[in-house]
Parts: C-alpha cells; sequence; structure tokens
C-alpha cells in the first residue's frame, strides 16, 4: 500500500461541517483512526462524543500526534487550511475541497515548494487502502476489496465504476488514489506511479486520465523509462467538443496534445495496456494478471 | 467566464495596455455615429464569444460612416457561425467600431496559468495573427516562454529577454515590458484564466497596439470578482446551458440524439465515449454532481428532455453518496409529471441500486433498466436508433 498504512492518524479540517461530519462517520466505520478535528471557534468541543476538537491544526497536531490532514473547508479558505496543515507539520495533505481559483492553487503549491509534505487533491474522493483498513475521502467503503491492484484516477465516480468491476473480479485493490479534476493537483500520476512500482504490496496499476493538460504525456514518459509493472489505462473525454470544459476545471482540449486520441496513442506507445471502453477496465487487468 | 473583446480592452487599458481608439455599438445609427467621430475609416467587429471570427465574416473594414451603417445594418441581429461558435452560431447584438490602424507588423503575447510548471507563464512570438497551437507544433523556436514566480511578479530581465526574442528596441522594448507587466496584473489581480493578445500590433507610426484581445475569467473565482461578473453577457450562451448553470449542474449542449444524465465529470465523458464508441451520438454532457438531490435531478432529466433532439434519455449513475434510489424518484417523478414520450434507459450501481431497481419496476413500460453498463450502452444507442 502506499500513501498510507496501519499508522496513519487523521485530523479533519472543518470536521463540524455537514458533510465532513458525514463523511467523518464513514472514514471511521471504515476503520480509519480520525484522532482530531479541527473547526477554529470551536476548540475545546468535542465531535460526536468521541473526536476532540481543536481551533488550529498545529494544537491538535501536538494533542494528538497526527500526520495527516483531511480537509473539507469551503474554497475560499481552502488554501489558507493547506497551507496551515504543511505549516503545522503534517505529513500528507488530503484535500476534497472542489473549485479553488486557479490562482490560488499557484500560491500554494509556491508556498510548498521544497516542503516535504504532499497534497493530494483539490477536487478529488480521496486515498483508499483496503488491506490497512484505511480511507481519506468520500469513497464508498465497501466496493472495495482488499487485494494488489493499485488504482489512480483524476475523476471520482468513474474511479467507482473501475473499482466495482475490479471487485466484481474478485480483484482487490492494494490503495486507490483520487488525484482530482483541478489543472493544479498536488500530486500528479507520475507522484503516484512511482509510489506504486516502489510498492511490494502491488502488482499491477490501473490509471484513469481525462482529455485537459499534460499530465497523462508525463505518465506516458514516466512508464516507458521506469515502470516494469503492468498499467492499464483509460482517458475519458475521446467524444468531448474542443474548448469546451468539461465538468473538471482540467478537463477541456486546449489543442492537439490534449486530445483523448492523442494521450492513449502516447500511453500504448509507451507499453501501457489502453482500453477503449471503461467497461473494458477491469477484464483488462484480469487478463493480464492470469 | 469569457468576455468580449471590447470589454477585454477596458481592462487592459486599466493595466496601461493600449488599444486602437474605438466605440460599442448596438445600432446601424449608432455605427454611423461612431464611426464619423473614429475618422471615417473604420474596421467593424462583432462582438460574440468565439474566436475565428475574420473567417467568418464578422471583422469589416469600411470607408466612410455610410458603409459603416450599412455594414452594422448587415451584421446586428445575425448569428455568426464561426469555427469555434457552434453549428447554430452565436448572435451578434454589438459591434465593436475601431478607428483602423496602419500596422507595421503582428505580433502574439499571452499569459495564463501552466499546468505543467503550475506557474504563470508569459508566451509571445514575432510571429502574431497565426494559430498560436500551430505554431508551437510548426516552429517551437519561435515561440519565448517566462515562468513567473508569483512571489516576485516578472523580472524585469525576463521581460526584456522577452522583447528581445519579439525584436523590439528602444520606445516599443519600454512599451513591451510595460504590457507583459500590465497582463501579468491583470491575470493576478482579476483571476483571469488567459490575457491573450493575438495580434498585438507594431503600428507604422511606432506604438504598441493590442489589436484583438482575448480575456476568460476563472468561474471558480467569481465570488471575489463582482464588477466583473457584471461584463457576463448570457446571450452568449446557450439558453439550455443557461438553464444549467442555475440548477447548479454541469450541461455541454452537443449535437448527437442520446441524452445522457451521469454523476460525476468523469464517468460523464466516459459515458459519452461508450455510447459514440457504439455507433450512437450523445445530445449532451450532463453532471449533475456528488451531492444532487431529487429536485436537482428533476430539474436536470426535464432540461434534457428540451432538447428536441434527443430520442432517449440514458441515465447512468454510481450510487455513492448519491443514493440510487434518488435517482429513482426522480426519474418517476418526472414520468408523472411530464409523460415524456421517449424512452428511458436507466442503469444504477452502488448506494441503494436494489431499492432503486424495486422503484423503477413498479414504473411505466418506457423506463429500461439494465445493470450492466456496456449493455445499457448498447440498449441506448439502439433504442436511439429505432
Amino acid at each position: 500500500m502506499i500513501l498510507v498504512d496501519e499508522n496513519t492518524s487523521v485530523i479533519v479540517q472543518g470536521i463540524t461541517g455537514r458533510e465532513a461530519s458525514f463523511h467523518s462517520r464513514r472514514c471511521i466505520e471504515y476503520g480509519t483512526r480520525i484522532v482530531a478535528g479541527v473547526t477554529p471557534g470551536k476548540g475545546g468541543t468535542t465531535w460526536e462524543d468521541s473526536v476532540p476538537v481543536f481551533n488550529s491544526v498545529e494544537r491538535a497536531r501536538r494533542e494528538t500526534g497526527a500526520n495527516t490532514s483531511l480537509i473539507f473547508v469551503p474554497a475560499p479558505y481552502a488554501t489558507d487550511a493547506i497551507i496551515e496543515a504543511a505549516d503545522a507539520g503534517i505529513s500528507l495533505v488530503v484535500c476534497i475541497t472542489e473549485f479553488i481559483p486557479a490562482r490560488d492553487e499557484v500560491l500554494w503549491h509556491r508556498y510548498l515548494e521544497g516542503k516535504t509534505v504532499r497534497v493530494v487533491g483539490p477536487n478529488c474522493p480521496g486515498i483508499i487502502s483496503p488491506p490497512a483498513g484505511c480511507k481519506i475521502g468520500i469513497m464508498p467503503g465497501s466496493i472495495h476489496k482488499p487485494g494488489r491492484v493499485g488504482v489512480v484516477s483524476r475523476s471520482g465516480t468513474l474511479t467507482y465504476e473501475v473499482v466495482a468491476q475490479l471487485s466484481a473480479l474478485k480483484i482487490g485493490q492494494s490503495t486507490c488514489v483520487g488525484i482530482g479534476g483541478d489543472p493544479l493537483p498536488g500530486t500528479d500520476f507520475v507522484d503516484v506511479l512511482r509510489l506504486f512500482e516502489a510498492d511490494e504490496a502491488t502488482d499491477a496499476v490501473v490509471m484513469v486520465g481525462e482529455i485537459g493538460g499534460s499530465m497523462e504525456q508525463a505518465a506516458a514518459d514516466h512508464i516507458r523509462s521506469e515502470m516494469s509493472k503492468p498499467v492499464v489505462a483509460f482517458i475519458a473525454g475521446a467524444s468531448a467538443p474542443p474548448g469546451r470544459r468539461m465538468g473538471h476545471a482540467g478537463a477541456i482540449v486546449s489543442g492537439a496534445s490534449s486530445t483523448a486520441e492523442s494521450k492513449k496513442a502516447l500511453l500504448r506507445e509507451a507499453g501501457a495496456t489502453v482500453v477503449d471502453s471503461p467497461a473494458d477496465i477491469g477484464s483488462a487487468i484480469a487478463s493480464i494478471l492470469a | 467566464m469569457k468576455l468580449h473583446e471590447y470589454q477585454a480592452k477596458e481592462l487592459l487599458a486599466t493595466y496601461g495596455v493600449a488599444s486602437p481608439p474605438g466605440i460599442v455599438v448596438d445600432s446601424p445609427e449608432a455605427a454611423r455615429a461612431a464611426a464619423q467621430t473614429l475618422g471615417g475609416s473604420v474596421v467593424l467587429k462583432a462582438q460574440v464569444h468565439a474566436g475565428g471570427r475574420g473567417k467568418a465574416g464578422g471583422v469589416v473594414a469600411v470607408e466612410g460612416p455610410a458603409a459603416a451603417e450599412d455594414v452594422a445594418h448587415k451584421l446586428l441581429g445575425t448569428r455568426l457561425i464561426t469555427a469555434q461558435s457552434g453549428d447554430s452560431g452565436l448572435p451578434v447584438l454589438k459591434l465593436l467600431v475601431e478607428e483602423r490602424t496602419p500596422i507595421k507588423y503582428e505580433l502574439y503575447l499571452a499569459v495564463l496559468v501552466d499546468p505543467s510548471t503550475r506557474r504563470p507563464v508569459c508566451v509571445a512570438s514575432a510571429r502574431g495573427g497565426v494559430a498560436i497551437e500551430e505554431l508551437a507544433a510548426s516552429h517551437p523556436e519561435e515561440i519565448a516562454t517566462i515562468i513567473i514566480d508569483p512571489l516576485t511578479g516578472v523580472l524585469g530581465y525576463q521581460a526584456r529577454s522577452l522583447t528581445a526574442h519579439l525584436g523590439l528596441v528602444g520606445k516599443l522594448a519600454s512599451s513591451a515590458v510595460e504590457t507583459v507587466r500590465g497582463c501579468y496584473r491583470l491575470l493576478m489581480e482579476k483571476d483571469c484564466s488567459m490575457v491573450e493578445m493575438n495580434p498585438l500590433v507594431v503600428t507604422k507610426d511606432g506604438r504598441l497596439l493590442a489589436l484583438d484581445a482575448k480575456v476568460s475569467i476563472d468561474d471558480n473565482a467569481l465570488y471575489r470578482q463582482r464588477e466583473i461578473t457584471a461584463f457576463e453577457d448570457k446571450t452568449q450562451i446557450d439558453p439550455l446551458e443557461r438553464e444549467a448553470e442555475e440548477l447548479g449542474v454541469s450541461y455541454v449542449k452537443m449535437n448527437g440524439n442520446i441524452g445522457c444524465l451521469v454523476n460525476g465529470a468523469g464517468l460523464a465523458m466516459a459515458t459519452m465515449d461508450l455510447v459514440s464508441s457504439m455507433g450512437g451520438e450523445p445530445a449532451n454532457f450532463l453532471d449533475v454532481g456528488g451531492g444532487a438531490d431529487e429536485a436537482t435531478i428533476v430539474g436536470a432529466l426535464r432540461l434534457l428532455l428540451k432538447d428536441p433532439n434527443v430520442r432517449v434519455a440514458w441515465v447512468n449513475i454510481f450510487g455513492g453518496i448519491l443514493r440510487c434510489d434518488t435517482v429513482a424518484r426522480a426519474v418517476m417523478q418526472v414520468h408523472e409529471r411530464l409523460r415524456p414520450s421517449i424512452p428511458f434507459v436507466v442503469r444504477m450501481q452502488g448506494t441503494n441500486a436494489d431499492e432503486a431497481a424495486r422503484i423503477l419496476n413498479t414504473g411505466p413500460m418506457r423506463v429500461m433498466l439494465e445493470a450492466d453498463l456496456a449493455r445499457a450502452a448498447r440498449l441506448a444507442v439502439a433504442t436511439a436508433m429505432h
């Protein structure tokens, strides 16, 4: 497994919000150790009679020793929350928040340059590792099965679709990482592919990309030169009209290299198994592992 | 959010970037008066949210106020179909009447956020007026890029290296440095996705002017750019897309006949890809998002059914936070209230899919349930062709 393990202990930033509460409960049910919440102004209270709430991440970390943060705070405050977590010494930040302005993302990327903290997201479903019993995010835990396939994706529900296909074929997952639908993700395909390649608990990887940007091109280069484990890839958006943003902020065809066709061709050349139909992802992995 | 050319130029002017003198008009009479004021020799430019206006006949040079009135009469009230406007074109309700500028040469300059460096970048070329994507592919050496650190902004040496690449010296070079800095400040202060001048021109009398300008604003930042939201021109947005925006769902109109309703952007794209690969044609992209409630889904289905091309509605849901039974209830509600004449193919997986199936099985015959993704897609395609 990558990014998380049995020692992962989590602070939820914005835990007293409605969505954050709902998902924190689901994470705890799945087995995640949520040890603290942070909501400025509500320090000293207890969330759902079980988790202490602090005014700052710094305090929450000092009192509980948490190493990971899960962020649900609204977009206008999310950049502040990411930087607060980094400054407090959190090593993994998972940011679920959607609709963060690009300028803010430029600024936190710049601020975190040279620091060791890893940000996953924003605008992502989070991370789940069935073997570790750890879920830091909003994905439905029940569709996952412990196993040895890694999943990395820019999408949310399309990832659930892939995972459900795998689980139905009795193919479990080591870790699933949603890197998010924004143009400037904290963690990209190459970062996650590198971790999966080095991970003893992962035998093969499913990669779900989409139109827009150049992350898949970089992934293709990486697969060609650095990956020995098999990769099955699907790129969403082959039928999307150029110049139109398809839901995700980053999903827009702006030139020949950001089309699904061109990304698929590069991944194929790099040695990945590229499937054209999203319904074939599970069976493609099954035939590789057979 | 896209801005019109005249709005982009207004913004640029406040950041010290000059354009040719111009007046925005919405009637032939006003065009005549504007041409008179500007000295007679003018260009009329249709204000629509799409590139490729010149080739489509939306940019016309005229001599004299009478000719300006005549051309304005022909352009105003029509729909301009360009390579980027979609098949039905965009309404021409405003014209920018601009003084004709004797051009010495054309340049390209743009500032945008670059995903690969995660920084703002400024891109420039001495070859303006061409498609930058094509130039990047054929002559990459002709494009100069500077990567800007948001901590420092555009540094003097960076701006100088760009202007040197553009072959500018003396007064023009310092004017170009100011232009680069102005564009960068505009990008950051007004949360632009892009500021582009194609072309930026050097006039025969030695001035640097933005002859065309394109500025778009990051939708995620509109909450803090209130004065810019006043620039929004709803006439340039497809009526169904406008309705979707108000409903809080993401909808992109397309030309096919299979109406798709999906939760999640990636799955919505994959759903369209799947029907396309089977020979079907999606009528739209429609992502209701992760946390939609029953009312939103009813609204989204209503929207989907308003497209007269739609011959089958394909609902593809992977239930997570959004429960399948919520969607099933919305489908039932739409059938009871609107009695749609077209069939529905419904595919649901995940949270409460069994309950959803139970609800829909009591529903009308026109709702076809199919749990398998590929089989459901095939059913939707076959139904649309039938």
